[in-house]
């Protein structure tokens, strides 16, 4: 076991996939010499060569697409997109091509890749560094969508992913990159070496996808929550000391459905959390979800604390993002409510 | 297995050789400037060169969040185009933009407060460093997203077409851009539309952390256009005059009816991308070389004294006059109030009408 930070996690798990099969190649930009913008890449390409970690030019299109091809003649390319915001000129090749490659072959293809994308706020990036776009991707029937908390279960989602036959999104929030951070911005950051999910083993091991986790045990409320939220949900039931029950979902699609229903059955109150904006967020579809599967067992309307409908501020950050404080609010809203 | 065995051939990577500043054939037969010219260029690079040094002290400081990314050594590219174009000419570039808005004429404080994040800048705190535009200075912005601006300065020269201004629509984008699909898309609907732009590659030698030759397969980026009929040429962007010089044939080119233009500016930036880039892509001594050698304002300043026997106490007035614009407009963003919290719900949609 060593500590590790969730660049190190992230990092270590393409350096041990990339030990284990040939096949697993990893570029992007500013990624092979520069080692990428957030260092996930640091060390790859003087390690295993310049034709398994390389510089790709600013294209993201053209980054994805040829990663389709490589994944379609069985490579398994794990590429990194600068920052989620800049998917958009490649999300054709998402969608059309990468998702539906499975099914429009009749499962003669498959598309085995990974995209890595740091996503959400954090370095007053504004409207074009900062956004949440996990709904964009869970939407897309074809795609796994994953978002991880800690840096145990980064690397060992991770190389689930790189190892999962069908195209994943990997979205990792800049957030939590160097300490869990929870929403408390005014107070100084701790660091992932405090804290016991950054106990990382140095060789291979997996995190299955579409397995949920409880982060916190409680029986008033249950609080949905992925990435960086779920130390946000941490901060507001310790403030408020309400005893929520905080499930970690990991990978929105495959969902774990069964963890959302047992928790929500028991508690009688749920709580969505997410930093992308509201409407039509992924909170929508959790929402949905436990009305369908635990109707019966509710005692107030379900909850949803997001970001607001608006761009991504550059000075308003704070007020965007919906922290310790909003949540805790929403927490005493719903105890209240009948 | 077959990728194993390509291990030591496939994607060849070429070795980050730096290759000093191209003096191009014409810079040495180029227009000189009048005394006057010379002195307009001196002051505005300047006031560039000094604003970015105070937003990186600024950002040091903690005043500046989020991104910052300087324009530093890349000051000869925008005034030379500024000298060269006309009123009502528009200009659009990506996210190393405080340079380009300052040659536009927009107020150094406006410009600093949004970097601050300040109810006076010119986003009003909504944007930040990158997004940022002025419609009465003929700016459109700041663009975060590498390349995109370069589909929306076609589209201005598409309506410069359209509405018969007589207008010119320059196009910004940098050697990295310049490796994006919608950039070869804009190309092919400039010249089939023959509209008036002029697209200005700025070559800064590094796109983010990645060197041109490691990322580009034709790094001469005035050959961009060769397939779709678009001249070009390559541009000593260190020397003002040969920015202004080439700049008029380019504008020339395009408000005459004949379609776009690309000129590749052969400039360098001394920081790195943003703020937080050390910059250890390449050596000091290749920064401090053309520092000592190609720098763009300097080059003017010995002219100044050379030729013009402009003295030491007049450059220090000069210097004296920007520094206090700078300082100045470093107050305002760091005094102004933030925005009101409601300024986080409005600007989204038109809101309908009260009452």
């Amino acid at each position: 076991m060593a500590k590790m930070t969730m660049i190190e996690a992230i990092r270590s798990a393409m350096d041990v996939s990339m030990g284990r099969d040939d096949n697993v190649v990893v570029f992007g930009e500013d990624v092979g010499f520069f080692g990428g913008v957030f260092r996930c890449t640091h060390g790859l390409q003087q390690k295993y060569g310049v034709s398994r970690c390389f510089d790709a030019p600013i294209s993201e299109a053209g980054i994805v697409g040829t990663a389709i091809g490589m994944a379609a003649y069985g490579l398994r390319p794990c590429i990194e997109i600068q920052f989620a915001d800049y998917m958009y000129p490649a999300y054709d090749q998402i969608v059309s091509e990468a998702a539906r490659l499975r099914y429009r072959s009749a499962g003669d293809f498959t598309c085995p890749l990974v995209i890595r994308m740091p996503t959400g706020g954090g370095i007053f990036g504004g409207q074009t560094h900062s956004q949440s776009p996990e709904a964009l991707f869970t939407h897309v029937s074809g795609l796994k969508t994953i978002v991880p908390s800690n840096p145990y279960d980064a690397k060992g989602l991770l190389i689930a992913a790189i190892e999962d036959p069908d195209p994943v999104i990997f979205l990792e929030p800049k957030r939590l990159y160097n300490g869990p951070f929870d929403g408390h911005h005014d107070r100084p950051v701790t660091a992932w070496s405090k804290h016991e999910l950054s106990e990382v083993p140095e060789g291979h091991y997996t995190v299955p996808l579409g397995k949920a986790v409880t982060r916190r045990e409680g029986g008033a409320v249950t609080i949905l929550a992925y990435g960086t939220m779920v130390h946000v949900a941490l901060a507001a039931a310790e403030d408020t000391g309400i005893d929520a029950e905080i499930i970690d979902l990991r990978t929105l699609v495959p969902l774990d459905l069964e963890a959302i229903v047992t928790s929500v059955s028991k508690t009688g109150r749920c709580i969505v959390l997410h930093e992308a904006t509201l409407t039509s967020g992924f909170g929508g579809e959790l929402a949905a979800l436990v009305q369908e599967h635990c109707f019966y067992h509710l005692e107030a309307p379900v909850m949803r604390v997001t970001g607001w409908d608006t761009p991504y501020p550059h000075a308003q950050e704070w007020d965007y993002f919906p922290g310790p404080a909003r949540l805790g609010q929403a927490l005493r809203d719903i105890m209240e409510a009948r | 297995m077959a990728v194993a065995a390509r291990k030591s051939k496939a994607p060849a990577q070429p070795k980050a050789a730096a290759r000093p500043a191209k003096a191009t054939p014409a810079s040495s037969n180029i227009a000189t400037f009048t005394r006057e010219e010379d002195l307009h260029a001196y002051r505005e690079m300047l006031l560039i060169r000094r604003f970015e040094e105070k937003a990186g002290q600024m950002y040091g400081m903690g005043l500046i969040g989020g991104f910052c990314h300087l324009y530093i050594g890349q000051e000869a590219v925008v005034i030379g185009m500024q000298m060269a174009s006309k009123d009502g000419d528009q200009v659009i570039t990506g996210y190393r933009d405080h340079g380009h808005m300052l040659a536009c004429g927009m107020e150094s404080r406006g410009v600093m407060a949004e970097l601050t994040g300040r109810r006076g800048g010119y986003s009003r705190g909504k944007g930040g460093s990158m997004h940022m535009f002025s419609r009465e200075k003929n700016f459109y912005g700041g663009h975060g997203i590498v390349g995109a601006q370069v589909s929306l300065g076609t589209g201005l020269a598409f309506a410069d077409w359209y509405r018969g201004d007589n207008t010119v629509s320059m196009t910004y984008f940098g050697d990295g851009a310049a490796n994006q699909g919608q950039v070869y898309e804009s190309f092919n609907m400039a010249k089939l539309w023959k509209l008036p732009v002029v697209f200005v590659i700025e070559n800064n030698r590094y796109a983010m952390g990645t060197a041109v030759n490691r990322a580009s397969a034709q790094t001469d980026f005035s050959k961009r256009g060769v397939s779709f009929g678009i001249p070009g040429e390559q541009v000593d962007g260190m020397d003002v005059r040969a920015v202004r010089e080439a700049g008029l044939r380019a504008i020339e080119h395009a408000r005459s009816g004949k379609g776009p233009y690309i000129l590749e500016m052969q400039t360098y930036r001394y920081r790195g991308h943003s703020m937080s880039d050390p910059a250890k892509y390449r050596s000091k001594d290749e920064v401090q070389r053309m520092r000592e050698e190609h720098d763009p304002i300097e080059q003017v300043r010995a002219r100044l004294v050379r030729d013009f026997k402009i003295g030491e106490d007049d450059l220090k007035a000069i210097d004296a006059k920007v520094r206090e614009i700078v300082n100045d407009a470093a107050e305002f963003a760091t005094h102004d109030p933030e925005p009101d919290p409601s300024e986080l719900f409005t600007d989204i949609l038109l809101e309908p009408a009260q009452g």
